[in-house]
């Protein structure tokens, strides 16, 4: 059986706050940096979405179908294409017309909702598939949760809303022994199949592609096709932001041409073949369960949700704002819903990690503020006036 | 009189006191010289008149000289050693600081120094200088003055020149010691020995609090009969009652000022949660900033209490009286306050005040809450009387701003003038 090379691009912006000073509470309810989320958004459009769809487009239609990836776009993405590069969204529809693209689920906002509350978890899913299918008329089958989290708790969730697969790091902490480039099952639910991020293979792209300090630069693509022909599996599976082509890596550095070529190399070799998420999951047969108790992610040295809910504050800010559910449940208005999802975007709450010296080069090069300090009290500010909207309308 | 700072450019208090005592020095019929590092001639001229030390070129030279380079040899540390200055201005400083470190630093006779007249990584350096052409100033406007008035140390080196150059009376006054900067008793021992050389080389200290004095007198060793109290006064002439719409209902909880050990802010987060845990409907303000500003955004988290906590950043102008507007209660738990002129700017805005007994404004505010600033449960009792009960909420507004009108900077003038009186011969 030939191996399985599975690529997973993931595409999301931030609703990124404007400074809303204490000031402001209570009387001014637009929280959005409209300026620098349309600013940034078609920087990046330009610079990333749009040729690299062109690229992917050309790739899948000289392949003649053989060339498959899969993409996950946030809703928040998906709001900010339609309002500020609706172009975008045309080259995604036209990527999704050729039957090559597997579309992946995921929470309409990015958010972390799935470590505390399974409601607004469902939620969140529903919503984005509901956005997926109307912007490009896509089913999905494969779920991939905000920054690859995942547990056992999560897996069932998961397999709860009618999943067959869902896309998790190959953390070295969980995997000990194990390999990655093999499709695992979740922890009581064999029919939940996991897919493993290959990290070591994914950042050669994601992170060190770039860097004329590592012993491998430059990287080709016939070198990076021994390697996935030396990786022991069934399935080696490459995720990774789609950020990284063009804005991460710059063009200069030789990313598009890399890419361009990656595809002919792949599918030249007789021993390997592209499948999405769904394609990988039904053709190869789960080795083991893989237990999880606690939460990993793909991000930082330690794989887990210390990003995101590591220090006080994030704790502070996330149970501050996760206790609003059942009052956003009773009032349901569509707008309050609204806001209530941009706050849930899980970059909000890694502006204020204070994990600055291990990993501090990744968050600094995300981060609008200077300091977490300042992303607390601006995110505070705003989650206060929130909460007084949601009250009011309570006690009405 | 030399000062560091003059509205309307000004970092701290120290320039609006300055400001105040010209203007009452003048009601009371003394003509004042104000000499400052950096004039940017747009202050107000019309109760003295203002000598820019940066237009000055040096051609005085006393034997004193070589004491002042052995200063501003003695600078290149980049320390903050300031109390005025906040850490992001002060990272900026030391790196415009690490930009200049490759010029030699000299003494150029005959030439101007451009001071920035801030509280930077040199301070130690532009003091020195100030002292030098301080003595320039005063030998050349020797016939002009009769007493030489210095406020606070990075002016007393330059008070200290002048009197050796000329002859004349010494008056230092004393607006804050190192000892109301310092956490514990880790001192600066470079400004804690200018202090100390100003008061004994003064004929006459003023303290701005019977607080102040007794520092004075206890820490620094100078006898009680030298050390002279003035309070501070405020001028609120020309400030218009600022109106402010409000955003929130709950009530307000205000404090204001830089957050750092002397001001106590931890003390008013523990207030804060304390009596949000009696009652919902009010929310906790902590404008400024300073060191210890990080270390109190965790512990607010840390208690949970950050949808009703909220954090400002630095405050100036009009932002300030717009705080003020906004706030029902104001609060000042300083650990170690000299005067503390901010609960008077609170009570003229019609905000009632709790600050602390180790404020120089305790001892002449009658109208005003008054707790120790360790007794959290005290500060908590106080915030919810205010709050919940309005008789006693309406009746420190109405006193306390007609106390803080009625300390008027003429009165505190005619003092130091009755101080000026007893020192020339």
């Amino acid at each position: 059986m030939k191996k399985s090379i599975c690529l997973y691009f993931q595409v999301h912006q931030p609703t990124r706050l404007r400074l809303y000073r204490f000031f402001d509470i209570g009387k001014d309810s637009h929280y959005y940096d409209d300026y620098a989320n349309r600013t940034i958004l078609r920087r990046i459009a330009k610079k990333c979405y749009l040729p690299m769809n062109d690229l992917l487009l050309e790739a899948i239609e000289s392949s003649g179908g053989a060339f498959k990836l899969a993409f996950s776009i946030s809703g928040s993405a998906m709001e900010q294409f339609e309002r500020y590069a609706p172009q975008v969204i045309e080259s995604f529809r036209k990527l999704a017309e050729t039957g090559c693209v597997e579309f992946l689920s995921e929470t309409y906002n990015h958010s972390l909702s799935s470590l505390v509350n399974e409601s607004e978890f469902t939620h969140q899913v529903k919503r984005h598939r509901k956005k997926l299918k109307e912007l490009f008329g896509v089913e999905t089958s494969a779920f991939r949760n905000t920054e690859l989290i995942y547990s056992d708790r999560i897996g069932a969730m998961v397999r709860e809303m009618g999943f067959q697969t869902m896309l998790t790091e190959g953390a070295r902490h969980i995997m000990g022994w194990r390999n990655p480039n093999y499709i695992y099952s979740n922890d009581g639910n064999r029919d939940l199949n996991l897919l493993l991020r290959n990290y070591g293979l994914s950042d050669d792209i994601a992170f060190r592609f770039s860097d004329t300090g590592w012993e491998n630069w430059p990287l080709t693509a016939d070198t990076f096709v021994d390697w996935l022909k030396a990786a022991e599996g069934d399935v080696v599976n490459l995720f990774m932001d789609y950020e990284t082509f063009g804005e991460h890596q710059n063009a200069d550095c030789g990313i598009f041409d890399f890419m361009r070529a990656l595809p002919s190399f792949v599918m030249s070799d007789p021993g390997l073949e592209f499948v999405t998420p769904s394609q990988a999951s039904s053709k190869h047969k789960s080795v083991a369960e893989l237990s999880v108790p606690e939460a990993i992610s793909w991000a930082d040295e330690e794989r887990d949700v210390s990003a995101w809910l590591g220090n006080e504050l994030q704790k502070d800010a996330f149970n501050k704002l996760y206790n609003l559910t059942e009052k956003l449940e009773i009032i349901n208005d569509p707008v309050l819903w609204t806001d209530y999802g941009h706050l849930q975007e899980s970059d909000h709450f890694y502006y204020m990690s204070t994990k600055f010296f291990s990993d501090g080069e990744i968050h600094k090069r995300f981060n609008p503020y200077d300091t977490p300090y300042e992303a607390f009290i601006n995110y505070m500010n705003v989650l206060s006036d929130f909460i007084i909207r949601v009250d009011e309308r309570i006690n009405e | 009189m030399f000062g560091w700072e003059f509205p309307p450019h000004i970092a701290g208090g120290l320039g609006t006191a300055c400001e105040g005592i010209v203007k009452g020095l003048a009601y009371n019929g003394v003509e004042t010289l104000f000499v400052m590092p950096s004039a940017s001639g747009d202050e107000d001229q019309s109760s003295t008149t203002i000598i820019n030390a940066s237009d000055v070129a040096l051609d005085y030279m006393t034997e004193s000289l070589s004491e002042y380079t052995d200063y501003i040899r003695f600078i290149r540390i980049g320390t903050n050693m300031v109390p005025y200055f906040d850490p992001e201005a002060f990272s900026v400083a030391v790196d415009r600081e690490r930009l200049m470190s490759q010029k030699e630093y000299r003494v150029n006779y005959g030439q101007k120094f451009k001071f920035s007249g801030k509280y930077g990584a040199n301070l130690m350096e532009e003091v020195a200088r100030y002292a030098m052409v301080g003595s320039t100033i005063a030998h050349q406007r020797k016939d002009d003055f009769d007493v030489i008035h210095a406020h606070d140390w990075l002016t007393y080196l330059a008070g200290i020149a002048a009197k050796k150059v000329t002859g004349k009376p010494l008056v230092v006054h004393v607006h804050a010691t190192s000892f109301d900067r310092s956490s514990n008793d880790n001192i600066d021992t470079r400004v804690y020995d200018i202090e100390r050389k100003g008061m004994e080389a003064a004929d006459k200290v003023i303290a701005v609090s019977d607080l102040t004095r007794s520092i004075v007198i206890n820490r620094y060793g100078i006898p009680p009969e030298k050390v002279v109290t003035v309070h501070n006064a405020v001028d609120f002439s020309g400030r218009e009652d600022t109106y402010q719409e409000r955003g929130v209902k709950d009530k307000v909880v205000t404090f204001l000022g830089r957050i750092t050990f002397q001001k106590g802010p931890e003390y008013f987060i523990e207030a804060a949660a304390k009596v949000l845990k009696r009652t919902s409907g009010v929310r906790f303000v902590m404008a400024g900033s300073g060191d210890m500003l990080n270390r109190s955004i965790r512990q607010v988290a840390r208690l949970g209490i950050s949808d009703r906590f909220h954090f400002t950043g630095f405050l100036r102008g009009a932002d300030v009286q717009k705080m003020f507007a906004l706030s029902d209660v104001y609060i000042m738990p300083s650990v170690s306050e000299p005067f503390g002129i901010s609960p008077l700017e609170a009570m003229r805005s019609g905000v009632p005040s709790i600050i602390s007994r180790q404020s120089g404004a305790s001892e002449v505010l009658k109208y005003a809450f008054k707790v120790n600033f360790w007794d959290v449960d005290a500060m908590a009792d106080d915030i919810y009387a205010l709050l919940h009960y309005p008789a006693l909420a309406s009746f420190a507004m109405k006193e306390g701003y007609d106390e803080v009108n009625r300390m008027k900077w003429n009165n505190a003038t005619a003092k130091m003038k009755a101080v000026y009186e007893s020192v020339i011969k």
